[in-house]
């Protein structure tokens, strides 16, 4: 008696607790509530199998309890009881594939007036490239990749020099226009994923793969990681803005095509170049930005000279000799906001030279005097 | 006639022990060897199990800061691929398989038992060189229990420098082990039966894992060549899984190598892994509910049948693993379809374990309750199964804690309460001493219903978006309320709970050992063959001079016109009136 109770309350509660609980899917921001319908028509199935199927063992439990003595009904097989149920199951089944079939046709096949946006993932931030003004994406080259081409496009490609090129870890696009998502990896896998989008697809380095999406709503999302990436992982976070068409506008004449930041580069002096090869080579820009962007370090650009607080409260003047430490031990002093992942590095004196010198070159005139 | 033929193990010659190291630790005896497996399996499952605490711990708490991410990713991979292999492949088919199949078939030992001693030593070893992963510079990997290329050999990867190796090592030694135990079962079920023990009057528990073995044998050739693949790229250079990555911004030496081959191949393997961990499950549970509802398993013909077509069709549903792994888009639409059509075989089975219940007489033993609460968990894993099956479902909820959630139900908690379950109600067989029941009923009412507390919430962390594999970060955001904090403490305290409460059952392995109750030969009223023998616990050879004569199946319970409410398997059959 006791057990089929509990076994029942088991049932029962689990049925109170899905409808009862706080948590379900996002409101939806994309045209994917077919996604939801079908996991809607899966819920009920499903749901009705495992009641009756609980329910059935409590009260079996319950009815056909213990008596010594008692003999079971012996039968071995019930050869029409068990056709009925392969031909219900049988059924069932059919019910919720066929719908999700049908939808992930409409997944993978991309509506031919879709615009196309780039997505670079690289440990541990994310990247954008819009094809510009010609509409056609410059071709790209793995070797061609660092810190001054971020995505690897190839010289002398006159449609990579539009290019737009977005390094900030956000990404703004227009409500009500199909968009098609291009996905790539520079290192390893990553997976592209907005919650409220319902969408996903890994980003594997050497393919490029895709999904699409028209988005329904004026909002800003988060943008996960969601395939395991290194240690981390968790901090490779971006956000999402869908805009009104004047937003988007706005938005996008404000960014920078790839001919446009190379000819806005101010030259730089031989050992600040070295530096910048020497953060290039030791991966330094994984973490940290040179665009005020924070990813999973502080950025660079105007750092030099200024004071911040760290983890445990105390105020540390940014110069050659914090710099310096936080190279060979990294984790003696964090800046407040920032998980002490980074690991030590061994440079020689004159790399490490180098690399101060293309630090201070981040920080402008003005804003160095400014924070004297 | 059959019958007549003389079983092939009739006079076997047994390699009999003449020491202490004979005896107990290079043993050629089955029982023996099976006791090891599973000493070996529950004392390395202990540290995955701390490790699954300390996880939650850090989940829940991160303000503690009690680990790094080094250590929470090293750990995620350690707990996954140690409950996967190390304990439940090792044990369901190295403890229970070992113990069950001679004395169920009616044989005297293995069919090669030499190979069947080494196999468990090759899998100590593979277990040695897996924890040596914690002592190497860098210590284990951290890539994740699939170990998906590029990331496990690039540098922002923990344990990329040794962690790595010693894992790959570890799983090809392991095969190796798995190889010469699985010849041994197939092998032994297919040549050392007894007379009259014909293919369908096995007890289902043999036909699980018999079927497990075979999965076994063919799928995990596929681990053991991406695991060399992998080893020839992280030490001599070779690019089958690497394309041309620049890694933390360094240019690396690889190209034209492919990941998803990769994925591919250790899905091959991983996809009828499931089934290696869940056929013997089923086979065990199969018997708890036949003896203990005292009626014959429902429909045996057909869980025979079901478990031979999930054994094939588990081959051809491995790339429902990788939906949104970039692979091409109409291998969706096959996939999915596969994968609902095992749903079909499974459901089976199921339906079957239930309707055995029905117009039975249900005796609520310890072994029991762990078999009812298997169906009741594997019921739950199975239909979110259906979720993630159906491919486009698996759009928004791949990577999610849905899939933990359903992982942990599905593959982690059934399987484990059947080995509870199984280790219950064979104990008495093995040591000849009853566990202590008290006991057992608290550590089962307490797992039961903990992990039932810890996962069924947990698919609503998925609906909401909660990604899996994440150290920390998630704070309080619009996808991210503080309610899904509030849940994520109380699961981890449940955690907490159900993991110390697991020393209760080792307790009671332990104190019954040397205090239990003295069992009956029969003390289950079991129809089987392995409850028939002349001593309990069985000698060396298990059965005396002769081996036991089989005349009906397994399953003869309450049989009409019988006094008694079972029929041992060896009991002639009355000539007809």
């Amino acid at each position: 008696m006791a057990v089929a109770l509990v076994i029942l309350l088991v049932v029962i509660g689990s049925v109170i607790f899905h409808y009862l609980n706080p948590w379900a899917f996002l409101p939806i921001a994309s045209q994917w509530q077919f996604i939801d319908v079908t996991v809607y028509i899966t819920f009920w199935i499903c749901g009705v199998a495992f009641v009756i199927l609980g329910a059935f063992m409590a009260w079996a439990i319950n009815k056909y309890k213990y008596r010594e003595g008692r003999f079971s009904r012996y039968e071995p097989e019930n050869a029409p009881l068990e056709k009925w149920l392969t031909g219900i199951t049988t059924i069932g089944v059919v019910v919720m594939l066929a719908p999700g079939l049908i939808v992930w046709d409409d997944y993978i096949n991309v509506p031919a007036d879709a615009m196309e946006v780039e997505v670079q993932g690289e440990q541990w931030t994310w990247k954008f490239r819009l094809p510009g003004e010609d509409g056609i994406f410059g071709t790209v080259s793995t070797e061609n990749i660092d810190s001054l081409n971020p995505f690897g496009i190839n010289e002398g490609d006159p449609h990579g020099e539009d290019d737009i090129l977005i390094t900030t870890n956000t990404l703004h696009l227009p409500v009500d226009r199909n968009v098609k998502m291009l996905l790539r990896s520079k290192d390893v896998l990553h997976d592209f994923w907005v919650p409220r989008i319902r969408a996903k697809m890994d980003m594997v380095p050497g393919m490029v793969t895709y999904f699409w999406f028209r988005p329904t709503e004026v909002g800003e999302l988060d943008i996960l990681c969601a395939e395991l990436c290194g240690k981390s992982h968790f901090n490779m976070r971006g956000t999402l803005y869908l805009d009104t068409e004047e937003d988007y506008r706005n938005w996008l004449s404000n960014q920078v095509t790839y001919a446009e930041m190379k000819a806005g580069r101010k030259p730089e002096e031989p050992i600040v170049a070295e530096g910048r090869m020497v953060a290039d080579k030791n991966g330094c820009f994984a973490c940290h930005s040179l665009d005020g962007s924070a990813t999973v370090g502080p950025t660079w650009l105007d750092m030099w000279g200024r004071s911040v607080e760290m983890t445990d409260g105390t105020q540390v003047v940014i110069d050659e000799q914090y710099v310096r430490e936080s190279i060979v031990d990294p984790t003696a002093k964090i800046v407040a906001g920032f998980a002490p992942t980074m690991i030590p590095y061994e440079l020689s004196e004159e790399d490490l030279h180098a690399l101060m010198q293309f630090l201070q070159a981040q920080t402008s005139v003005e804003e160095a005097t400014e924070a004297l | 006639m059959a019958q007549a033929e003389i079983p092939y193990q009739e006079s076997m010659e047994l390699s009999h022990p003449h020491s202490w190291w004979t005896k107990y630790w290079f043993s050629q005896d089955h029982k023996v060897i099976a006791v090891q497996y599973g000493i070996t399996a529950i004392a390395v499952g202990l540290v995955a199990l701390v490790l699954s605490d300390l996880m939650r711990i850090q989940i829940a708490f991160p303000e503690w800061e009690i680990m790094s991410p080094d250590f929470y990713y090293q750990a995620i991979t350690m707990h996954g691929m140690i409950m996967v292999i190390y304990l439940l492949t090792a044990f369901l088919l190295g403890a229970f398989g070992n113990f069950c199949i001679p004395l169920m078939c009616g044989a005297r030992d293995m069919a090669f038992p030499f190979v069947n001693m080494l196999s468990y030593h090759v899998y100590l070893l593979s277990v040695l060189i897996l924890l040596v992963g914690y002592f190497v510079p860098g210590g284990p990997t951290g890539a994740g229990w699939t170990l998906y290329p590029p990331q496990t050999i690039t540098a922002g990867t923990p344990g990329n420098e040794w962690g790595i190796t010693t894992m790959l090592a570890s799983l090809a030694v392991f095969i190796v082990a798995f190889t010469m135990g699985g010849l041994n079962y197939i092998t032994t079920v297919l040549q050392a039966r007894t007379r009259g023990m014909t293919l369908m009057r096995m007890p289902l528990t043999v036909w699980g894992i018999f079927m497990a073995t075979f999965l076994g044998l063919l799928a995990f050739p596929a681990l053991f060549v991406s695991a060399i693949m992998m080893l020839l790229d992280k030490w001599i250079g070779t690019s089958f899984f690497m394309p041309a990555i620049v890694s933390l911004g360094e240019h690396l030496e690889y190209s034209g190598g492919q990941p998803l081959l990769f994925q591919h191949l250790f899905w091959f393997f991983g996809h009828p892994e499931v089934y290696i961990v869940a056929l013997p499950a089923f086979g065990v549970v199969s018997d708890i509910i036949s003896v203990n509802a005292r009626k014959n398993i429902f429909g045996y013909r057909l869980m025979v049948w079901a478990l031979v077509a999930i054994g094939i069709l588990s081959f051809i549903v491995w790339a429902h693993h990788m939906f949104v792994a970039g692979m091409h888009p109409f291998f969706g639409f096959f996939f999915a379809t596969t994968t609902l059509i095992i749903a079909v075989p499974t459901a089976i089975k199921v339906y079957n374990w239930i309707l055995t219940l029905w117009r039975a007489n249900v005796r609520l033993t310890v072994p029991m309750l762990y078999a009812l609460s298997f169906v009741l968990t594997f019921i739950l894993g199975g239909i979110t199964g259906l979720f993630l099956g159906n491919v486009i479902i698996d759009v928004p909820l791949s990577d999610t804690y849905f899939v933990v959630a359903h992982f942990h139900m599905v593959m982690g908690v059934a399987p484990i309460l059947v080995i509870f379950g199984g280790i219950y109600h064979w104990y008495p067989k093995i040591t000849g001493r009853m566990l202590n029941d008290r006991i057992g009923r608290v550590h089962f009412w307490i797992t039961f219903l903990g992990t039932y507390i810890i996962y069924f919430p947990m698919h609503y962390l998925g609906f909401i978006g909660t990604p899996r594999r994440y150290f920390d970060n998630l704070g309080v955001s619009d996808f991210y309320p503080m309610s899904a904090h509030y849940l994520n403490d109380v699961i981890t305290i449940v955690a907490l709970v159900v993991g110390a409460s697991q020393l209760l059952y080792i307790y009671n392995l332990v104190y019954s050992y040397f205090r239990g109750e003295k069992a009956s030969p029969n003390p289950w009223g079991a129809a089987s063959l392995e409850w028939c023998t002349p001593q309990t616990p069985p000698e060396h050879g298990n059965w005396g001079d002769t081996l036991p004569t089989v005349h009906r199946w397994a399953y003869d319970y309450s049989v009409p016109g019988h006094d008694k409410d079972f029929i041992a398997q060896n009991e002639p059959q009355r000539s007809p009136a």
